[in-house]
C-alpha cells in the first residue's frame, strides 16, 4: 500500500489502534471539525475502527477514547491520524 | 437578563441536571423525583421538558430540571441548544438555574469532563457527580472522588443511580447550597485548552490511557456484523410487531368490554333522547374506541424503551444508515419512524433528535405513512368483510397477508417520498451521522415504568381531547335538523352530516365512494378509526363503537363492491386522516406552511392511490 500524503481514519485497519494527529473538515462542511472534536476527536487522542458497515464499508465504528461512535466515511476521512507505531503493515 | 434576579422566587431553589447523553442522567432524575415529575415542552421548540420535585432531608422543596443531554455547549440539534440557552439563562420563560448538578459517566471522564469545564465557565455554583461508579470499578477504572474534587474545585460525589446508591451524600450536599462553588464567567472556548486540562486532570488521578476492550464490544462483534446483525434486526422488528398485535389483544378486548358495561350502565340511569343518545353513543363510545389502542400503544413503547436503555437502538440505526441514505435519510430517521407504527404524533415529537434539519422535516413528512395503530380497526373492518378467510401456502393466512401488504404499501411510499425529496429538493446539504453507540445496559425496570406511564399520560390527554370533540361535533352535526313529517330517507340524510356527505360523494365518486363513506371520512379525520363509528352511525346502527363493527360488517359486505373496499384500504394507507398529527407538524416545524404542504400531497397521493385501485380491480373484476 502506497501512502498517500494524509492517513485518515477512513483508511485506517479494523482493530489497529492509533492517534488523532488533526481535523480537515471538506469546505462544504466546516462545522465538522467543532462536532468531531466536541465528542472526543482532539490531537492524541486513542481511536481505532472496531467495525465497518455493510459493504463499502460506510458508516464505520469507531473507538475514541471510551466512547464508541458511528462515524460516516465522509467524516471518518476528516480525521488524520499519526501513522507512527501501530502503522499499517505491508500486506 | 432581568430574570436572573431570582433569589426570592417563590417556588424555590432551581436545580438543573446536565449531561452527555447516556450518561445516566435521566435516571438519577427519576431517582431523586419519583413520581413527582412534570413532563412539557420547552417554549416554542418541541423539545421535552421534564421538572421534578425533591424533598431534602432537611425538608426544603427543590425543583430539579432534566436538561437535553449534550456533548458541549456549541449546540448541533434543537434539543441541545434548550440546555444552552437554559444554563445562560436565555431560554424563552425559562428562569435560569440556581445550581448545576453535572452528571458524569464514569466509565468516560475523558469526554465528560469537558463539558463540565464548559458549565463551570457559565459561572453558576456547580457540583459533580460521577455515575455509574460500578460499571467503573468493573473495568478496573478506579476513580478518586476527592482527588476529582480537588482537582475541579467543586464537590464530587459517587453514585449508582439505577440502583439509588450515593444518593444519601447526594443530598447532604443539596442541604448546604454554600459548599458549593462559583467560579467567575469566562466566555473563552477553547477545545485544545480543555483537552489538555482534562488530560492533565486524568493523568494527576492516575486514570489509565489505555482502553481496554469493552464488554459491549463483544456483543457488538455479533449485533453490528453485517450478516449476522441486520438478520437480528429483522427478527427482532418481527416479534416487536408480532407483539404488538398477539399480546395487545387480551387488554384491548378488556377495555372494551368495560366501555361495553359502562355504556350500559350509564345508559340504564339515563332516560331515552337526545342526552342519552350524546352521552352513550357519542362521549363513551366515541373516546371507548380510542382507548381500546392504549395496549397497542403501550406495549409498542414498552420495547422502544427497552431497546433505548439497553442501548440497542442507536445500533439499529447503524444498520440501517445505508438503507435510509439510499433514499436521503440517514439511521437517526429509524428511531421516529418505528416510533409512528404506534403513533405518528410521538414519532414527530422523536424527530427533535435529529441534527440535520432537512433530514428532521423529510422523517416528519413521511411519518404519517407508517401504518399507526389507528388504522388497525379501519383495516381490520374491511379485510374481514372482504377478503375471504383462508389459508395459502405454508400456513400462511391470505387476510394476514393483506396487512401485511398494506403495511409494506406504507413504507414503500414512505422511501418514494423521500426519494423524491431527495432528487429534488435535497440541495448541497451534507447530512452527518455522527451518533454514539452507548455501553449497553440491563434496562431498568423503573425507568420503564415512569417512561410508560409518561407516553399514556400524553398519549390520553391529546388524543383523548381531540377525539371527545369531534365525536360530539359529529354526534350534533348527525342528529340536527331532524327528519321533516313524512321524510321517506333515513333522517341522517336531511341533517347537517346528511348533506356534506351526498355533497363529498361527488368529490369521492371516481375513486368509488359512496356518500356514507364520504361522510364518514370527515370525523375521521380527528381519528382514522372514528370513521367506524361514524359508518355505523350513519347506517343508523346504535351502540358502542365494538357493536357498530361487528354488525357492520355483513352490512358493508352486502352494499360495497369489492373495487370500493380496496379502494378505501387504498386511502388509508396514505390519506392524513388525522388532525392531531398535522397540529404535531405544525407545533414541530413552528408554522402552518408544513401541516398544509404535508396534508394537500398525502391527500393528493391517497386519491391517486385510490383512483388506481378503483379503476384496475373495476377492470379486473368487471
Amino acid at each position: 500500500m502506497t501512502h498517500t500524503s494524509k492517513f485518515t481514519l477512513a483508511h485506517a485497519r479494523t482493530g489497529q489502534a492509533h492517534r488523532v494527529k488533526g481535523l480537515r473538515a471538506p469546505s462544504h462542511a466546516p462545522e465538522w471539525i467543532q462536532w468531531l472534536e466536541e465528542i472526543g476527536f482532539v490531537d492524541g487522542e486513542h481511536v481505532s475502527v472496531l467495525a465497518r458497515g455493510l459493504p463499502g464499508s460506510d458508516p464505520l465504528v469507531i473507538r475514541i477514547g471510551q466512547s464508541t461512535f458511528a462515524l460516516r466515511k465522509a467524516e471518518a476521512e476528516c480525521v488524520e491520524l499519526h501513522d507512527g507505531m501501530h502503522a499499517e503493515q505491508a500486506a | 437578563m432581568t430574570e436572573s434576579v431570582i433569589h426570592f422566587h417563590p417556588s424555590g431553589t432551581l436545580l438543573a441536571l446536565v449531561g452527555n447523553p447516556n450518561c445516566g442522567k435521566t435516571a438519577l432524575f427519576n431517582r431523586l423525583t419519583g413520581s413527582r415529575q412534570k413532563v412539557a415542552n420547552y417554549a416554542g421548540v418541541t423539545v421535552e421538558r421534564k421538572e421534578g420535585r425533591i424533598k431534602s432531608q432537611k425538608g426544603k422543596t427543590l425543583r430539579l430540571l432534566d436538561l437535553p443531554g449534550t456533548y458541549s455547549l456549541y449546540p448541533r440539534s434543537p434539543d441541545e441548544r434548550v440546555t444552552c440557552d437554559v444554563l445562560a439563562g436565555r431560554a424563552k420563560g425559562e428562569r435560569r438555574p440556581d445550581m448545576v448538578i453535572c452528571v458524569l459517566d464514569a466509565t468516560n471522564l475523558r469526554r465528560n469532563l469537558r463539558l463540565v469545564l464548559a458549565v463551570q465557565r457559565m459561572g453558576l455554583p456547580c457540583m459533580v457527580v460521577l455515575n455509574m461508579v460500578d460499571l467503573a470499578k468493573r473495568r478496573g477504572l478506579k476513580i478518586d472522588p476527592d482527588a476529582l474534587s480537588r482537582q475541579l474545585g467543586v464537590p464530587v460525589v459517587t453514585t449508582v443511580a439505577t440502583q439509588g446508591t450515593g444518593l444519601d451524600e447526594l443530598h447532604d450536599w443539596l442541604d448546604h447550597p454554600e459548599r458549593w462553588n462559583v467560579q467567575p464567567i469566562t466566555p473563552a472556548h477553547e477545545p485544545v485548552a480543555d483537552q489538555a486540562r482534562v488530560n492533565a486532570i486524568l493523568r494527576a488521578l492516575s486514570l489509565d490511557e489505555n482502553s481496554p476492550e469493552l464488554p459491549s464490544d463483544r456483543v457488538d462483534r455479533i449485533v453490528l456484523h453485517p450478516v449476522f446483525g441486520p438478520i437480528l434486526l429483522a427478527v427482532l422488528l418481527f416479534f416487536l410487531f408480532q407483539a404488538v398485535f398477539s399480546w395487545a389483544e387480551a387488554p384491548k378486548h378488556g377495555i372494551e368490554q368495560l366501555i361495553e358495561w359502562m355504556g350500559e350502565q350509564v345508559g340504564e340511569l339515563l332516560p331515552p333522547g337526545l342526552l342519552h343518545s350524546l352521552v352513550v353513543d357519542g362521549v363513551i363510545a366515541g373516546v371507548g374506541s380510542v382507548l381500546a389502542f392504549l395496549p397497542q400503544i403501550l406495549i409498542l413503547f414498552f420495547f422502544i424503551l427497552v431497546l433505548e436503555e439497553s442501548g440497542y437502538l442507536p445500533r439499529a440505526a447503524f444498520l440501517l444508515d445505508r438503507i435510509m441514505g439510499s433514499v436521503g435519510l440517514s439511521g437517526r430517521s429509524f428511531i421516529p419512524l418505528l416510533s409512528s407504527f404506534a403513533c405518528a404524533i410521538p414519532g414527530i415529537m422523536a424527530t427533535r433528535s435529529i441534527a440535520n434539519p432537512r433530514d428532521r422535516l423529510v422523517t416528519i413528512m413521511i411519518a404519517p405513512l407508517m401504518t399507526c395503530s389507528a388504522r388497525l380497526p379501519v383495516y381490520a373492518l374491511l379485510i374481514g368483510a372482504f377478503v375471504p378467510n383462508r389459508s395459502l401456502w405454508g400456513g400462511v393466512e391470505l387476510q394476514g397477508l393483506v396487512l401485511f401488504v398494506l403495511y409494506l404499501a406504507g413504507i414503500v411510499g414512505a422511501m418514494l417520498v423521500a426519494w423524491i425529496l431527495k432528487r429534488f429538493a435535497s440541495g448541497q446539504q451534507t447530512r452527518s451521522l455522527m451518533m454514539e453507540l452507548p455501553s449497553y445496559h440491563w434496562p431498568h425496570p423503573r425507568s420503564i415504568l415512569i417512561g410508560l406511564w409518561q407516553r399514556a399520560e400524553i398519549f390520553l390527554k391529546r388524543v383523548g381531547g381531540i377525539i371527545l370533540g369531534l365525536t360530539l361535533a359529529l354526534w350534533l352535526l348527525a342528529s340536527f335538523p331532524g327528519a321533516p313529517e313524512g321524510a321517506t330517507e333515513p333522517p341522517i340524510l336531511y341533517s347537517f352530516a346528511g348533506m356534506l356527505g351526498v355533497a363529498l360523494s361527488k368529490v369521492f365518486a371516481p375513486i368509488g365512494f359512496n356518500w356514507q363513506i364520504s361522510l364518514a371520512l370527515v370525523p375521521g379525520l380527528a381519528a382514522r378509526e372514528i370513521a367506524i363509528s361514524a359508518l355505523g352511525t350513519v347506517y343508523a346502527l346504535s351502540g358502542s363503537a365494538e357493536n357498530a363493527a361487528q354488525a357492520l360488517t355483513p352490512l358493508i359486505a352486502h352494499s360495497w363492491s369489492l373495487p370500493t373496499a380496496f379502494s378505501l384500504l387504498a386511502w388509508y394507507v396514505f390519506a392524513p386522516q388525522c388532525v392531531a398529527t398535522l397540529a404535531a407538524v405544525k407545533r414541530e416545524t413552528g408554522g402552518m406552511r408544513m401541516p398544509l404542504i404535508m396534508a394537500a400531497y398525502l391527500f393528493g397521493l391517497a386519491y391517486l392511490a385510490s383512483f388506481i385501485t378503483f379503476r384496475v380491480s373495476t377492470a379486473l373484476l368487471g
